[in-house]
């Protein structure tokens, strides 16, 4: 053996590692993860308190006004907003379109959404979020989906609720569901667990693991029609980590205002005077949907499987 | 005002603006200290030491100044209440800042110079070993997340690590600082370390 190698073992340092990963989702908690489409909305975000920008082409409301397949932001739009903001950035992939995952990692974001507000590019696969340095975050309707997806490499997870209608009424249903069922996990004996991940159609080491922490084993966020203050505080008090907030700002009448105002409920979530003093005077929020009257070919949210 | 004259187990806030508090609550509950998540000012009363989390540097200090938490942090470190800081804790915890937003203010309480996202974005966080000194059984595994660097300390600050020639632990008094995330590894040391300056720290004020 040449004794001028270095040894590399144990101090050489390890990029990319699923605690690294991880990690910079715990850095993210008890923040508000907002959609920015320019440079100018990004630092507006970032004056505002925004924990993190998601760096996109259009907000989802938009998204769904225009119609047509929503793709990967342009690179360059990208570049700017990184440019522009000292907060991580985050850009969005469509699921299962591995290649504008690469691309996303070759430009420096700092995480990857592969998401269902974007047209999906695979209807069976996801990508494979392991084999990137980057990290992942993905949208869930239940604990299932949630568990999929850590175990192909996510390493945050947002509830889906649904993008761009500006009404909490689905991300108050699939966090509420993704709740339930941990708690349901938390119940079982050791026999009952394997039956469990069969119907959850997950991988048993990731059911017994969330049975045993009482969480899942990544960060939870809610998304998906967030609007108010008092919608990130409800989000919070019923168990997001944090929340991203897409249309709800720069579709109302006054986004650096509205912004902070959802930063400081975010907060102080349980401190119902705050939170009233944050949602005085906002002017208008967006007008928003109602999930109800929308087509099932409309839910965003039956996306990702 | 604090428990630890009685029962020796020392009272440790956490500030919880935004970071990963539940880690370090869970760390410091490891090392044997009550520990519980600060938001205001009146909730800084009665501790023995704090803990400033890792989380966005530039988010935490726009909500301390915001919910009139700052000058009242400032206080508790001149008045040498221990404090420490992991991330963005330590960025908070520096008297001069590089790379942060032009109106970031931060809490002071050690003589250093600390640049913002220094090691990179996020595609270059890393796990490292690191030798800490104070910190017995070998080293420790630094988790580096978009992670800070110490540029230069004062005479009064002490360096306890450092990683590929960057200063990334500090101690000056009751003050400790780290680049990296000790609370994400359950590995405790640091954390005990820090708890034993809280511990410390109450015992000589009875």
């Amino acid at each position: 053996m040449s004794s001028t190698a270095p040894s590399t073992s144990a101090t050489a340092p390890e990029t990319g590692t699923a605690r690294v990963k991880r990690g910079m989702a715990e850095q993210l908690k008890g923040g508000v993860i907002m959609d920015v489409v320019n440079a100018e909305q990004a630092k507006i975000a970032e004056d505002a308190g925004a924990v993190a920008v998601m760096a996109l082409e259009r907000v989802p409301a938009d998204i769904r006004k225009d119609g047509g397949v929503a793709r990967m932001s342009d690179p360059n739009m990208i570049e700017e907003i990184i440019e522009a903001v000292s907060i991580p950035v985050m850009a969005k992939s469509r699921i299962g379109h591995f290649v504008e995952a690469q691309v996303l990692q070759s430009l420096g974001v700092d995480y990857i959404d592969e998401s269902e507000v974007l047209t999906p590019a695979d209807e069976v696969n996801h990508s494979d979020k392991w084999a990137f340095t980057t990290p992942f975050v993905c949208g869930a309707t239940n604990l299932g989906e949630a568990l999929r997806r850590i175990a192909e490499g996510a390493a945050m997870i947002r509830s889906k609720g649904e993008a761009g209608t500006g009404n909490v009424v689905e991300a108050v249903r699939h966090l509420r569901q993704i709740k339930n069922e941990i708690a349901k996990l938390r119940g079982f004996d050791n026999n009952e667990l394997y039956a469990a991940a069969k119907e959850l159609r997950a991988p048993y080491e990731l059911v017994k693991e969330v049975a045993e922490l009482g969480k899942l084993p990544v960060v939870l966020f809610s998304a998906g029609g967030v609007a108010t203050p008092a919608d990130a505080a409800l989000m919070r008090q019923l168990g997001a980590e944090g929340v991203f907030v897409g249309s709800g700002i720069f579709k109302s009448g006054d986004p650096a205002k509205r912004a902070a105002a959802i930063v400081k409920a975010t907060t102080f979530y349980d401190d119902p005077k705050i939170i009233a003093d944050a949602s005085r005077n906002l002017g208008e929020a967006m007008v928003g949907i109602n999930c109800d009257t929308l087509p099932e070919a409309e839910r965003y949210a039956n996306r990702g499987w | 005002m604090s428990t630890a004259d009685t029962s020796g187990t020392p009272v440790i806030g956490v500030l919880a603006l935004q970071g990963d508090v539940r880690e370090h609550l869970i760390a410091l509950a490891a090392a044997d200290a009550l520990a519980r998540p600060v938001r205001r000012p009146e909730e800084l009363d009665g501790l023995d030491g704090l803990v400033i989390p890792g989380g966005e540097s530039t988010v935490m200090s726009k909500l301390a100044v915001l919910f009139g938490m700052l000058e009242p942090l400032r206080e508790r470190v001149r008045a040498g209440l221990p404090v420490y800081g992991t991330c963005a804790g330590m960025i908070m915890l520096a008297d001069k800042l590089l790379d942060g937003r032009e109106d970031q203010e931060t809490l002071g309480g050690i003589d250093m110079i600390v640049r913002r996202n220094a090691f990179g974005r996020q595609n270059e966080s890393f796990e490292a070993a690191v030798e800490m000194a104070g910190v017995e059984g070998g080293p420790v595994e630094g988790v580096f997340i978009r992670a800070p660097w110490v540029e230069s300390v004062g005479a009064a600050a002490e360096v306890l690590a450092t990683h590929d020639g960057h200063t990334v632990a500090v101690r000056q008094g009751n003050v400790l600082a780290t680049s990296f995330h000790p609370e994400l590894t359950g590995d405790h040391r640091v954390h005990a370390l820090f708890v034993d300056m809280a511990r410390q720290h109450a015992l000589a004020a009875v």
